[in-house]
């Protein structure tokens, strides 16, 4: 449309260009509708499939959905008494649980924030390395938890250990890249002033860039906090260590220990909305200014 | 004005101030990584990482770095009936039939002769065994009275070779050499994964990449009812040893998984949001409604999602999908309401002023503002949740999350397990390559929310 040159309110202009605009309104309408429809297409058939490949189907699933709760509440209920002594008795593992989170997100963070400094065009020790340690971040990203905790839980045994590297790992890559993009827009200013006084690369970016981008990092560090909480826990589960593995227990124990599966999601679902919260309420005080 | 007056007491205000914020800058200084250090100091003791350190496996790390890049064929005679068996892997599917043998093995008179390459070789025969080990001698093994007769080449056994009354066990470079009354058994580890690609019982198996692009061009059909690529395409899918099939379909589920979840939260999290929005509901007690609501379906969490669906709806995808769906709907919720709380008012007000009505300023004045901002956020957690999906998958018993643990858990497949990891790292990273894609094409270069 920019190309279109409006002499002065020719009419037969104005109707050429209401025209190409209507055309071209036409066809984005046209488009969008084929992707939309597209869209539907994929998922009443990905529905499908999934359903078919269920073991359960999903309009006789969705009939049950509330009878293992509410079995697992009765019995939670009936036994109210124990609740006290269970939440006391969890508690551990919960710890267990929040100390994976908080020391795999501070390693994460470290070795996020060396591998994003040497990956932040400007700020770079080897500019020519840039695209290495970015592909090193890209493949710590892409690999899942899972497959790094079960390895390691073959070679160190159980014990919050694996889940607690395997977490670390995955959040360098992820970390790494979110702190490069806010490095990215950091005023390079003063690192020029303190390499105009001969400060080595460490006391630059020391000195120069971690100050200002300390309360965008720290944010994206509390909401990954948050997330390897979450992380933690269904790891706990499928491997070892931290409340769900305990959950785990529990739920194999089946009727007879719901009061312990009781007792675990309310800790799980108190811990995980309290993180939550206190998060998003840091976040908004860093971000948004104090 | 009095400022004139007060000039020295405020500047000598300052001063105390900032030497206060310096003195609490120097306190924070130190105080931070000291908290830091105790806390790790008590992680350390808390996670018994010392006793970690000398509980470490280190036999089961080489076994899976060798594993990763090879694998082994054994070599087995059943020493009560005499009969020998090769098979790959030591698994069933994995034999050599009757009359088919690897070119290391020769079966002459039931003397069974194994060339472990670099001038090892094992002998099988009816009086025994025969171990030939290069620059240092033979080891024979024979049975006597109930009993194993080790000779050795001079007097004492060195520390690779472990014998006892009623076993031998040899390990070298070259391989692994076993035997007890009952069986002896040679491993032989070479490189590559065996069968990848055929299995034994494939005509094409042991054939070059040359023979193969032949026999599918111009090659004379094999089978007579089907051209030559499909009957290898057909064993490649099916191949016992590998299930190919099987993996492309447990790879596929995972993906399906992460589509049908985020997708369906999207749509279901889009209408929605409006409501959970301060300026665009129509009451409070809805707002505050679905707010709590989305909170909860967070707070829940994914893990106590999945466990509670998969009762209801037995193992599967679909479960999968559902648990992933009921978690991000809380979030989409939450993330779409608050950027339609963020928009600019000013692009409504000019839809309102040409007379539009309410859904009219909603479609022109508010959707292309927020279309960008959901777009981008669907897409990365679409990615994010293909990797959801796998550890998820393992627990509701679907996608390759479950092959994964389930190839894990015998702990011995661990080629298997290689080649699942390799498979689900390509699978994340196609992900995330095509949301970036879908992201430039749908919403131009932006950064992540």
């Amino acid at each position: 449309m920019s190309d279109m040159t409006t002499h002065h309110g020719g009419a037969a202009a104005s109707i050429a260009i209401r025209d190409n605009y209507l055309a071209m309104a036409r066809r984005k309408q046209m488009y969008g509708g084929i992707l939309l429809v597209i869209f539907i297409a994929m998922m009443a058939s990905g529905f499908h499939l999934a359903d078919s490949r269920n073991a359960g189907g999903f309009w006789n699933g969705i009939s049950q959905v509330f009878e293992f709760p509410s079995e697992v509440l009765t019995e939670g209920a009936a036994k109210a008494a124990n609740l006290p002594g269970l939440l006391a008795e969890f508690l551990p593992s919960l710890i267990e649980t929040l100390n994976i989170a908080a020391v795999s997100t501070f390693i994460g963070a470290v070795f996020g924030t060396i591998l994003a400094l040497l990956s932040t065009r400007g700020l770079a020790r080897w500019p020519r390395l840039i695209p290495l340690f970015r592909r090193m971040m890209d493949g710590m990203r892409a690999i899942p938890e899972i497959v790094i905790a079960l390895v390691l839980i073959f070679i160190l045994g159980g014990g919050p250990v694996p889940a607690m590297i395997a977490i670390a790992f995955h959040t360098t890559g992820a970390l790494g890249k979110l702190f490069s993009e806010v490095a990215e827009n950091a005023d390079l200013k003063p690192v020029e002033g303190l390499s105009s006084v001969g400060a080595s690369w460490i006391q630059k970016m020391w000195l120069g860039v971690i100050p200002q981008v300390a309360p965008n990092w720290l944010s994206y560090a509390l909401l990954r906090f948050e997330i390897n909480i979450r992380a933690s826990a269904i790891l706990g589960f499928v491997g070892s260590g931290g409340i769900g593995h305990d959950l785990r227990l529990a739920m194999q124990w089946g009727q007879g220990k719901y009061d312990q599966v009781v007792a675990i999601f309310i800790l799980l679902f108190v811990t995980i909305v309290f993180f939550d919260q206190l998060s998003s309420h840091y976040r908004n005080r860093m971000v948004k200014g104090r | 004005m009095t400022s004139t007056d007060t000039a020295p007491l405020a500047a000598s205000n300052l001063q105390l101030i900032v030497l206060k914020g310096f003195n609490r800058k120097q306190v924070t200084a130190f105080a931070v990584p000291a908290v830091i250090l105790l806390y790790l100091t008590y992680v350390f003791f808390a996670f018994d990482i010392y006793g970690i350190a000398a509980r470490a496996r280190l036999d089961n790390a080489a076994i899976l770095v060798s594993d990763f890049w090879s694998h082994k064929t054994h070599v087995t005679r059943d020493n009560r009936i005499n009969e020998v068996t090769v098979a790959i892997e030591g698994e069933n599917k994995g034999t050599y039939p009757e009359g088919m043998l690897p070119d290391w093995v020769t079966m002459v008179d039931g003397v069974t002769r194994i060339d472990l390459d670099k001038g090892h070789e094992v002998i099988f025969d009816a009086d025994g065994a025969r171990y030939m080990v290069p620059g240092y001698g033979v080891v024979d093994i024979s049975p006597q009275a109930g009993k194993l007769s080790l000779v050795l080449p001079d007097g004492g056994v060195p520390d690779w070779i472990n014998a006892s009354d009623t076993r031998v066990a040899v390990t070298t470079e070259q391989g692994r050499f076993s035997y007890t009354r009952n069986r002896t058994e040679v491993f032989k580890y070479q490189a590559g994964w065996e069968l990848f690609f055929f299995t034994l019982d494939s005509p094409f198996y042991g054939k070059s990449f040359v023979e193969l692009v032949q026999l599918a061009t111009i090659g004379e059909r094999i089978d007579p009812a089907r051209s030559n690529i499909s009957a290898m395409a057909d064993g490649f899918w099916t191949n016992a040893m590998w299930r190919h099939g099987d993996v492309a379909w447990a790879l596929f589920e995972t993906v399906l998984m992460a589509f049908l979840g985020t997708m369906g939260a999207a749509m279901i999290a889009f209408p929605l949001a409006f409501f959970a929005a301060t300026n665009f509901t129509p009451s409070r007690p809805i707002l505050f409604t679905l707010r709590r609501i989305f909170d909860f379906l967070r707070g829940v969490d994914g893990l106590i999602w999945t466990i509670i669906l998969s009762r209801a709806f037995g193992p599967g995808p679909m479960t999968g999908a559902l648990a992933i769906l009921l978690t991000d709907t809380g979030t989409f919720g939450k993330t779409f309401s608050e950027a339609l709380e963020n928009i600019d008012a000013k692009q409504v007000e000019g839809v309102q002023s040409t007379g539009a009505s309410r859904m009219q300023q909603a479609r022109f004045g508010v959707i292309p503002q927020v279309t960008p901002v959901f777009l981008s956020q669907v897409l990365y957690y679409f990615e994010s949740n293909t990797r959801s999906a796998t550890v998820i998958g393992a627990i509701v018993g679907g996608g390759i999350g479950l092959l994964l643990t389930q190839a894990i858990s015998t702990q011995k497949d661990w080629e298997e397990v290689s080649y699942y990891i390799i498979l689900i790292v390509l699978m994340v990273m196609a992900m995330d390559t095509l949301s970036g894609w879908l992201r430039s094409r749908l919403i131009g270069r932006t950064g992540h929310p």
